[in-house]
């Protein structure tokens, strides 16, 4: 049944592609970049974090505390000073919104 | 039949309450006939296979994708340089095709791509199949320049002198010939001159052999040659590394710019410098868009790298083609990487899925570039940057104040960079 949620959570975000804003197909292939190391939709494998169904709040407050160093990190704070505030936001409600 | 598109049909066919008959699902699960737009991607490595299952995912599993790659399986070239320090096997390098088509619905075709007629729309296969594409998807890597080095086109000089660039046989290969090799014996490596795959990835090769050696066979020596004037990445990192890990093993010399192979005689030739002679040579040669990009015109920059448009990856010599991954002629400051082909291949799914359901590609992608390099069994750098697009310059640039390398290689990335390898393969790959 997971299963089949995820598939008909991925069936809800896929159809991003026809009805969804500039905006929203802007953000989802922001957020794919982030998909290499931390999962497809956000749903990582061991080892790494995954985004998906975490806090808005939490997501944008760790992005934001590595793009001004306040989180140590290894590489974090060098991606996280790539993205605008504003992109942050955006990049933490999208990953909020995937089935963990 | 296909577990996801089945339930996905199912979904949907209740949610129209019109679950229709078995006929009807079947219909629904082919992705290789039917009257939708049609994908065609050439290459299954990091770049073509992400855009494969992306394409798929993105339409909603509407746009018919077929994969065409010659390999039985995916053998990654990141992480291969730790198979040839004798840390990892080619089985952990390795991550079959059948999640695309499991998964995703995508069409695998085992098959090579021989020509294409752009006008017509269709490729050609070495098996005599044609494949007819709305959008086809180019994503072929490098293939050497041999006729650079007249040597190696001598018999059996190719199969002496290894590249190993392309992760495979190869790998396996230079591995056995570092463990036949005598202790106090010579490896001696040559760098092509810049842009080539994979830019960290010599260097940290010579630190897996440096490795492998102090273990096993201490009195031996690594050589690198480089045609550039110097490292080109992560140098500050590598030399250490070589200084203070490998000190009197690793010697490192820039500026030379390799002319030919001597394979039956294990030298090298140098257009300044004195032969180099070597146990085992390594030689890493110029390399350009993979063949099937070049003898397609695609090639467009010195006839090595395939110029496309960044907010799509469409060519810009054809229409209906996008280039990906290595082969293309990069943005300033954009690496030749698994992790960048990757981003590459999601970015023109995107664009292709807006082009074919009549909307139009997104304006600014911004992606990023992560690369971790082992300098030891466990001990890695990284070197990360985020590129967005300019659209005054047309190219994508590195977003100022990003990105950077690590302060010391450590053991903690060492296994972020396992796990980084483990998440992409699954990304592209299931």
């Amino acid at each position: 049944m997971k299963k089949i949620n995820r598939l008909l959570a991925g069936l809800a975000l896929a159809s991003l592609s026809f009805w969804a804003s500039a905006d929203a197909l802007q953000i989802r292939g922001m957020a794919a970049s982030c998909s290499a190391c931390h999962g497809t939709n956000g749903v990582a494998l061991q080892g790494m974090e995954s985004l998906a169904g975490q806090k808005k709040e939490d997501l944008q407050k760790k992005m934001l505390d590595y793009k001004t160093g306040k989180k140590p990190a290894t590489l974090m704070h060098q991606l996280a000073a790539g993205y605008s505030d504003a992109q942050i936001e955006q990049l933490a409600g999208y990953f909020a919104a995937q089935k963990k | 039949m296909l577990r996801r598109q089945f339930v996905r049909t199912l979904g949907a066919g209740s949610a129209l309450g019109a679950l229709g008959s078995l006929g009807m699902l079947s219909g629904c699960a082919s992705t290789a006939g039917g009257k939708g737009p049609k994908v065609v991607v050439v290459g299954g490595g990091f770049a073509g296979a992400t855009a494969a299952k992306y394409v798929r995912m993105w339409s909603d599993y509407s746009i018919a994708v077929t994969l065409v790659e010659p390999n039985a399986s995916f053998i990654s070239c990141p992480m291969s340089n730790l198979v040839i320090g004798g840390v990892k096997t080619m089985a952990d390098i390795t991550t079959p095709y059948s999640g695309l088509s499991k998964n995703h619905g995508v069409n695998v075709v085992r098959d090579m791509v021989t020509s294409i007629d752009a006008d017509k729309r269709i490729v050609k296969l070495a098996s005599g199949a044609e494949l007819a594409y709305d959008r086809l998807i180019l994503s072929p890597g490098i293939d050497f320049m041999w006729e650079t080095l007249p040597g190696m086109a001598k018999p059996g000089a190719q199969d002496k002198v290894l590249h190993a660039w392309k992760a495979g046989a190869q790998t396996v290969a230079l591995r056995k010939q570092l463990e036949a090799m005598p202790d106090g014996g010579v490896y001696a490596m040559s760098i092509p001159l810049a842009p080539y795959r994979c830019p960290p990835g010599p260097y940290e090769r010579a630190c897996q052999v440096a490795s492998y050696f102090q273990k096993a066979k201490p009195k031996s020596k690594v050589l690198i040659l480089d045609a550039n004037e110097d490292v080109t990445s992560k140098g500050p990192l590598f030399k250490k590394a070589w200084a203070e890990r490998y000190q009197g093993m690793v010697e490192y010399r820039g500026k030379h710019a390799l002319t030919d192979v001597d394979a039956a005689g294990n030298t090298l030739k140098f257009e300044f410098q004195d032969d180099v002679k070597a146990d085992v040579l390594n030689v890493i040669p110029p390399m350009r868009a993979g063949a099937i990009a070049v003898q397609s015109g695609l090639a467009t920059a010195n006839k090595r790298w395939c110029e496309v448009d960044f907010l799509s990856f469409e060519s810009k010599a054809a229409s209906n083609i996008h280039v990906l991954g290595d082969s293309i002629l990069a943005a300033p400051a954009m690496p030749k990487s698994g992790h960048m082909a990757n981003q590459h291949g999601k970015t023109c799914a995107a664009a292709v899925v807006a082009l074919l359901t009549g909307q139009t590609p997104n304006a600014s992608p911004i992606y990023n570039n992560t690369c971790y390099s082992f300098v030891s069994a466990e001990d890695v750098v990284h070197v990360a940057s985020v590129h967005s697009y300019d659209p005054v310059k047309k190219t994508m640039v590195t977003v100022a104040g990003s990105g950077g390398v690590s302060k010391a290689a450590n053991e903690l990335e060492g296994r972020y960079a396992l796990a980084w390898a483990q998440n992409i393969w699954a990304d592209t790959l299931v």
